[in-house]
């Protein structure tokens, strides 16, 4: 492809180039600079799609206000004053913001505590049952929920709360009782997003941990039962402990995540409903709205730039913690 | 395994437990799979009973009339099904693009930028522009708004797949091919798409169904991205979304009630019929795949 001896000057193998030592002051060869030029279209997609949007951040420290007939730099760096942290003082001194992070941090919480529990030991149970075919078909089962968007699910919920067809409200007339509007009463939306958010993790978790099960040495299992082991020691005193390790990972991860909530959970499952946003509004929801809905870019910038700080100082301390229980299960 | 197939059956729950587990994740197995056999059964049913019975197991009518009435919108429905078959297509082919390649170079021991450009790919994951800056940018500057790149570009490329690429390529692709080319005389190009693509289709496969299931899912883009003077761009779900929105809409201004708003809404079995729709398809497919997403998560977490 090319000739002989330009070859020779540019694509040398690197480690051919020069003794170990030295290979950290060695040049950019051809064979870089072709795997820039191969990897350039990515590398222009996270600088429009992840870094540009960074000088966006300025937007939470400015009173924006979109000049008509100038763009959007133009605007907000030229015409848009800066206030400082103003934006934030009147976040903090609204009503709303109370009620968005008890929401987020609460209800992350719960799903935590659920799926600590839940799939670990729907994992051992079901590693248990006698018939391998038929686990494998109530695991591909439950694996479904993973695969539908929360649109779709929130068409499901409709078919049984609907407050003129739903089936909830059929079964509650044929027992004689009035029917119920789902959609406005507050006390029961709790439970039902915590149900939704387990229908629809748990099948995916569990194989998750079915994983990490399966990878367990079987003679474990055959020397504990020689030494008469039940299967209750053998689960506590084996299958637990070697599965600690993963356990703790994918907690302390999802710690890191106590900020962030599913958008599609708290918006579409609940048809937007406004009766039920003092449960269901997360900051998630809460800058959207504030985004399209009231255009208030003052309240969506400040409480999504916090989302941000806040969700970086999670996933940092996290990965942190990881790296203690297993250096190599780090992400940085 | 070998335990397992012993005639004697080594430490097996008890018959009575395994009664008890299989009881019980057969009974999982059915709350999980109820509901979308619920609204395939609604989609079947005539309106009358519908309206008559509300949504039910067993309808007093069963009809077919909501997927005709699919087929005769064709200019709407029948539109955005072919959207969101384009928009996925598209979609996951412009994201093995970029993932592929960049998972490449940074797999490459030898590339001087290897350490830069991992990190450059890892802060995004740590901290983001936010909600707000991200749209303002994407209409803004680049003039995204009701284009159907808004709902294909942004979710292209992803730091957690392409590191899934660069482990799959640093594990299970043997230097020897890598060096053979070089030997020959190849660019990285050429070893990249001639030598490396060719063996490593399992994990271009992973990916891309990744990527087709979140195209075909993905609804946020088009919310934020197309107005309601724009349907001719509205992938499914976000069809979906838009008749949730009418109806919401009209519960909260009756005067409305009589108008053009209320026409443009699909029948009850209609509404689950293009729910059917959409979901079909992945019910269909996900058990055959399914190993591809554990065996996704897997493959990630080594570290290079």
């Amino acid at each position: 492809m090319y000739p002989a001896s330009s070859r020779d000057r540019f694509n040398r193998s690197p480690i051919s180039a020069g003794s170990v030592g030295k290979r950290k002051k060695r040049r950019f060869l051809l064979d870089d600079l072709q795997l820039v030029m191969l990897s350039l279209p990515s590398i222009v997609w996270y600088v429009m799609f992840c870094y540009v949007p960074l000088f966006g951040i300025v937007i939470a420290f400015k009173n924006y206000k979109l000049a008509p007939g100038k763009g959007f730099i133009y605007s907000l760096f030229v015409r848009s004053k800066w206030v400082g942290l103003k934006n934030f003082a009147f976040l903090f001194k609204s009503p709303d913001v109370l009620i968005i992070f008890r929401n987020t941090i609460g209800y992350n919480l719960i799903f935590l505590l659920i799926g600590l529990v839940l799939p670990v030991t729907l994992a051992i149970l079901i590693s248990h049952m006698h018939s391998r075919r038929l686990a494998k078909t109530f695991q591909t089962a439950m694996f479904l929920p993973h695969f539908l968007s929360w649109v779709v699910i929130s068409y499901f919920v409709y078919a049984f709360l609907s407050t003129d067809r739903g089936l909830f409200n059929q079964l509650l007339r044929s027992m004689g009782k009035d029917p119920v509007t789902w959609y406005q009463q507050v006390k029961y939306w709790p439970f039902f997003l915590v149900f939704l958010n387990t229908w629809k993790t748990m099948g995916y978790s569990m194989v998750v941990y079915l994983a990490s099960l399966s990878g367990i040495d079987h003679s474990l299992y055959e020397s504990a039962v020689i030494d008469g082991a039940t299967k209750w020691q053998q689960v506590k005193g084996i299958t637990i402990p070697l599965l600690r390790p993963v356990i703790s990972i994918l907690f302390i991860m999802n710690v890191g995540h106590i900020f962030n909530t599913d958008f599609g959970l708290f918006y579409q499952a609940t048809r937007d409903s406004n009766s039920l946003a003092s449960v269901t509004e997360t900051i998630d929801v809460y800058v959207y709205k504030a985004l399209m809905e009231r255009s208030n870019y003052a309240f969506a910038s400040a409480s999504g730039l916090l989302q941000s700080v806040l969700g970086c100082i999670m996933i940092i301390s996290t990965n942190y913690l990881v790296k203690k229980i297993d250096p190599d299960s780090g992400f940085f | 395994m070998a335990a397992a197939r012993k005639p004697w059956r080594f430490n097996q729950v008890s018959q009575a437990a395994n009664m008890a587990i299989s009881a019980l994740f057969f009974a999982l197995a059915v709350i999980t799979l109820l509901p979308l056999v619920f609204v395939v059964i609604i989609s079947f049913s005539a309106e009358s009973s519908i309206l008559q019975k509300g949504y039910s197991f067993v309808p007093i009518l069963w009809s077919t009339a909501a997927y005709d009435y699919l087929r005769d919108t064709s200019n709407y429905i029948g539109r955005a099904f072919i959207n969101s078959i384009g928009i996925t297509v598209v979609g996951t082919a412009i994201g093995l693009v970029l993932i592929s390649t960049l998972g490449y170079s940074i797999s490459r021991p030898t590339f001087r930028l290897k350490k830069l450009y991992t990190a450059f790919i890892f802060f995004p994951m740590l901290f983001s522009g936010g909600l707000v800056a991200t749209y303002m940018v994407n209409t803004q500057i680049y003039g995204l708004k009701n284009t159907y790149l808004a709902l294909i570009l942004p979710g292209a490329c992803s730091t957690w797949y392409t590191i899934i690429m660069r482990t799959f390529f640093q594990t299970t692709v043997p230097d020897s091919i890598i060096e053979s080319g070089k030997i020959d005389g190849a660019s990285q190009i050429h070893i990249f798409l001639r030598l490396v693509l060719p063996v490593s289709l399992p994990v271009i496969a992973t990916i891309g169904l990744f990527l087709t299931f979140s195209y075909w899912n993905a609804w946020y883009g088009a919310m934020l991205y197309l107005d309601s003077s724009h349907r001719e761009l509205y992938p499914l779900q976000y069809v979906l979304v838009s008749i949730q929105n009418s109806i919401s809409f009209m519960a909260r201004n009756e005067e409305y009630y009589n108008s053009e708003v209320i026409k443009q809404i699909p029948t009850e079995s209609s509404r689950m019929a293009i729910v059917t729709v959409v979901v079909l398809p992945i019910a269909c497919s996900y058990p055959f795949f399914q190993r591809y997403f554990v065996n996704g998560l897997t493959i990630g977490a080594v570290k290079g």
